[in-house]
C-alpha cells in the first residue's frame, strides 16, 4: 500500500493554522484601531478580504494543478486541481456573504450591482460553481479529467484578467487600500490584516491537505477491496463528480 | 482572559456589533459545516475499512480451513477454494 503523504505534517500545520487565526483574532478586537469613518463595522475587513484573496488565489491553484494534469496525465493533479477549487469555492462562499453583511450595514444594501468589483467576483465565484455540474455530466473518468482540467485553466486564466480589468474601472465604490505600494492602511492595521491573510492561507492549505488525505485513503480502500473481491466490489455506488 | 479585557479598551458593541458577530459566525458556521461533512466522510472511510479488515481475516480463515482438511483431494481443492472465495466475496 502506498502511503498517504498528503496526512504529513497535517498535525502541525494546522497547530500553526489555529495559533495564527487566534492571534489575527486578538489582534483584530484588541489592538488594531477603530477606522475613522467605518468604526467598529470596519473589523469585518479583516476576514472577508483575505477569504476573498485566498479564494481567487485557490481558482488560480486549481488552474496550476490543471495544467500539470494536462502536461502529465497523471491523475492525482487532477485530484489536486479538483480539491483546490473545490476549497476556493468554499472560501468564496464565505466570502461573498461576509462581505454582503459588510455592505448592508455599510451601504444599506445587500448587494450593489453598479460595482465593478461585487459583480466581477460573483461572476468568477458563478464560473466555478459550474464546475463540479460539468464533471458529474461526464460518466466517463478519462473524459471528465480532460475536460474538467481545460475548463480549470480557461477559469483560472480569466481570475487575473479580471482583476485587472476591474482596477482599470474608474467608477467605483468598494475602497481600495491594498497596492503594491503598501497601500494606504496604518501600520497595526496593516499588521493585523497580513497575520489574518497568513491564517486563512495556512486554514486553506490544512484543509487541502485534510481533504486530499482523505480522498487518498477512500481511494486506497477501494483499490484494496477491488484487489481482494474482484472488480466489482471496488466500484463506486454512482456516478461521481470527485475524481476516482 | 479577564486581564486581557482590562487592558483593551471597551469594544463599541451597537448596531455595528450585530453585523461584524454576524460576519465572524457565518464565516466560522460555513468552515464548521466543511469540517463535520469531512469527518461523517472519515468516518465512513473507516467503516469501509473495517469491513475490508474482516473480508480479509474471512479469506484468511478459509483459505487455513481448506489447507488443513486431509479429506480434500489435490484434484478438489482448487474448485473447492476457489468456490469458497467466491462465497466470501
Amino acid at each position: 500500500m502506498r502511503h498517504n503523504t498528503y496526512s504529513r505534517g497535517l498535525p502541525g500545520l494546522a497547530l500553526a493554522t489555529v495559533v495564527m487565526l487566534c492571534a489575527a483574532l486578538t489582534l483584530a478586537f484588541f489592538y488594531a484601531p477603530l477606522d475613522a469613518n467605518q468604526g467598529f463595522l470596519q473589523k469585518i475587513f479583516y476576514i472577508h478580504v483575505p477569504l476573498a484573496i485566498i479564494a481567487l488565489c485557490g481558482f488560480v491553484f486549481g488552474a496550476v494543478m490543471a495544467i500539470m494534469y494536462l502536461r502529465t496525465g497523471d491523475r492525482k493533479w487532477d485530484m489536486r486541481s479538483y480539491v483546490a477549487i473545490h476549497m476556493a469555492l468554499i472560501f468564496g462562499i464565505a466570502g461573498l456573504i461576509s462581505g454582503s453583511i459588510w455592505a448592508k450595514a455599510s451601504w444599506g444594501h445587500w448587494w450593489v450591482w453598479q460595482e465593478p468589483t461585487l459583480v466581477s467576483y460573483l461572476i468568477v465565484l458563478l464560473l466555478f460553481a459550474t464546475y463540479q455540474p460539468l464533471r458529474f455530466s461526464i460518466e466517463d473518468p478519462e473524459r471528465q479529467s480532460l475536460y474538467a482540467s481545460v475548463f480549470a485553466i480557461v477559469a483560472g486564466a480569466f481570475v487575473p484578467l479580471n482583476f485587472i480589468a476591474v482596477r482599470l474601472a474608474t467608477e467605483y465604490v468598494h475602497p481600495r487600500v491594498l497596492n503594491l505600494e503598501g497601500g494606504n492602511l496604518p501600520g497595526p492595521m496593516k499588521l493585523t490584516f497580513y497575520v489574518a491573510l497568513i491564517g486563512f492561507a495556512l486554514l486553506y492549505v490544512t484543509l487541502w491537505k485534510f481533504e486530499m488525505s482523505a480522498k487518498h485513503a477512500r481511494a486506497q480502500v477501494r483499490r484494496l477491496r477491488r484487489t481482494l473481491l474482484g472488480d466489482d466490489a471496488g466500484r463506486p455506488y454512482g456516478r461521481s463528480a470527485a475524481p476516482l | 482572559m479577564s486581564l486581557l479585557f482590562a487592558i483593551t479598551p471597551a469594544l463599541p458593541l451597537g448596531e455595528a456589533g450585530k453585523y461584524v458577530a454576524a460576519a465572524y459566525i457565518v464565516v466560522f458556521v460555513v468552515i464548521l459545516v466543511y469540517v463535520g461533512i469531512m469527518a461523517m466522510r472519515a468516518q465512513r472511510t473507516q467503516r469501509e475499512l473495517e469491513e475490508l479488515r474482516r473480508d480479509v481475516e474471512a479469506v484468511k480463515a478459509a483459505r487455513a480451513e481448506l489447507d488443513h482438511d486431509p479429506d480434500d483431494g489435490s484434484d478438489q481443492t482448487g474448485a473447492g477454494r476457489s468456490e469458497r472465495s467466491e462465497q466470501i466475496a
